[in-house]
Order: C-alpha cells, then sequence, then structure tokens
C-alpha cells in the first residue's frame, strides 16, 4: 500500500506530521516497534531537511508491503552540492532561523544512514533531491 | 526513578501526563540539539532541554521519549500542550538550569544514556 504526503517548506510547526502519520500507520500494521522507530527517525530528519532547505516543499510517499518498508522524499530545492561531505557528522549548511528549532547540527544525513537498511540519496544543484530510506521488515 | 520523584525533586509542574506519575524512568539526557536527541536507542529515557519548541515535542515522538522536562523557567505553549497530549508524552516544566535538573537527578541516581 501507498501513501504520499505533502512537505511545506519553511513551516517548522508542522515539520514532522507526515513522520507521524507513517509511523501511526506502522503501529497499526503491527510492525516491530524498533524497524518502527528507526524508520520514523530516519524518514524526520529527511522531512526536517526538506522544511528546513527546499523552497517549494516536497513529497513524502511511503510504499509498505509485508517485507519491507520504502520511504521516498523528494523536494525540488537547491540540491547537496557535495553528497560525502553532507553524509559526514557535524557539517551543516543550515541557516541561523533552523539551528535556532534545534536543527542543522549537522546530524541528518547520518542519522538517516543509521537508521536505514539501505539510504539512497540523488542531488545535484539546482535540481532537487532525491531520498530513498528502505526497511526491511 | 518515577516520575512523581522527578517532579518532586525538581520542584517541577506536570504540564501533560498527570496520570502516569508512576511511569518509571531508566535513563536522563540532557540536550537542546534535536539530532542528538534522535541518535538514543535505549527505552525509557528522560529529554532535559531549554528548547521549547513544538519541534522539541515532535522529536521527542519520534524519539520515544517518555517524558520531556523543560527547564529555564520557560513554558509550555497551547500548541506544544496540544501535542504532547496526542503523542501521550509527560511534559514538565522546571525553574532551574538544565544543569542543575541534570545534577540533581544524577545524584539521586538517574542513570546518564552514556
Amino acid at each position: 500500500m501507498k501513501f504520499e504526503f505533502e512537505i511545506e517548506d519553511g513551516d517548522f510547526a508542522k515539520a514532522g506530521t507526515a513522520s507521524s502519520q507513517v509511523k501511526h500507520i506502522l503501529k497499526q500494521l503491527n510492525v516491530d516497534t524498533k524497524i518502527i522507530k528507526k524508520t520514523t527517525v530516519a524518514i524526520y530528519e529527511a522531512e526536517v531537511n526538506v522544511v528546513a532547505h527546499a523552497v517549494g516543499g516536497g513529497t513524502l510517499t511511503a510504499d509498505i508491503n509485508l517485507e519491507r518498508i520504502v520511504v521516498e522524499v523528494v523536494d525540488e530545492g537547491p540540491g547537496i552540492e557535495d553528497i560525502p561531505q553532507a553524509m559526514t557528522e557535524g557539517f551543516s549548511t543550515a541557516s541561523a532561523a533552523v539551528i535556532s528549532m534545534g536543527f542543522g547540527a549537522g546530524m541528518g544525513l547520518p542519522n538517516m544512514r543509521r537508521n536505514a537498511d539501505k539510504l539512497e540519496v540523488t542531488s545535484g544543484v539546482g535540481e532537487g533531491t532525491r531520498v530513498v530510506i528502505t526497511n526491511y521488515i | 526513578m518515577k516520575i512523581t520523584n522527578i517532579t518532586t525533586l525538581l520542584g517541577g509542574n506536570i504540564v501533560t501526563g498527570k496520570e502516569r506519575v508512576e511511569t518509571p524512568i531508566s535513563f536522563g539526557f540532557a540536550a537542546d540539539l534535536l539530532s542528538d536527541v534522535l541518535t538514543l536507542e535505549v527505552e525509557g529515557v528522560l529529554l532535559i532541554t531549554g528548547l521549547c519548541t513544538l519541534q522539541t515535542i515532535r522529536t521527542a515522538e519520534m524519539a520515544e521519549i517518555d517524558c520531556v522536562i523543560i527547564a529555564r523557567g520557560k513554558k509550555v505553549s497551547p500548541a506544544m500542550k496540544d501535542l504532547a497530549e496526542r503523542t501521550g508524552l509527560i511534559l514538565i516544566e522546571v525553574d532551574c538550569s538544565v544543569y542543575k535538573a541534570s545534577g540533581i537527578l544524577f545524584d539521586a541516581g538517574l542513570e546518564p544514556v552514556f
């Protein structure tokens, strides 16, 4: 089954709404609690990245079957210039406003990698970013 | 350590979760960086923070944090209270600093996460 959610850019009051809904769905499906936690942490980091960086917002699509959860987060924001550098703990391009919200510590992508069985990040400057998080049930 | 003992030790005000004061807490963690909170892998965690925002509550939901203590005398907003109620979070306000709250609970035997 597939679920799609819109993510609004810059609206920190709503950041996490999509991830929360996915968490609720996974609970209803009786997915193992450890898999729910790692999946929601990974997709929450991805959702916050869209809110923090992507002008125009993005979409979060969760595709769930008996074997795996695949969450795709796509935005048309500024893109990532150097993905390996962005994967380094502590590297951040977040604004002061984002940092004041408690984010921007340069842990977003590393946290996604830590909590995903498989993580794909494709991006280009001016071309937006696509993150695909796969966790096996 | 139970929520009721923690509240007494810190002279805190329970904003949400008053009916769950017997909930046991195993570990304490203090942070204002939410991504650091998202790295925690243990259960039964209490978070002490000075970050009084809606995202503090949302992050606690994602990280399966049982209780959040808002330090430095900051007041929880109605939107934070509403989200905490909906997500089942125990939310407590205290007047003291993050440092003092952490010290009191550590001294009373609450284990650090690491």
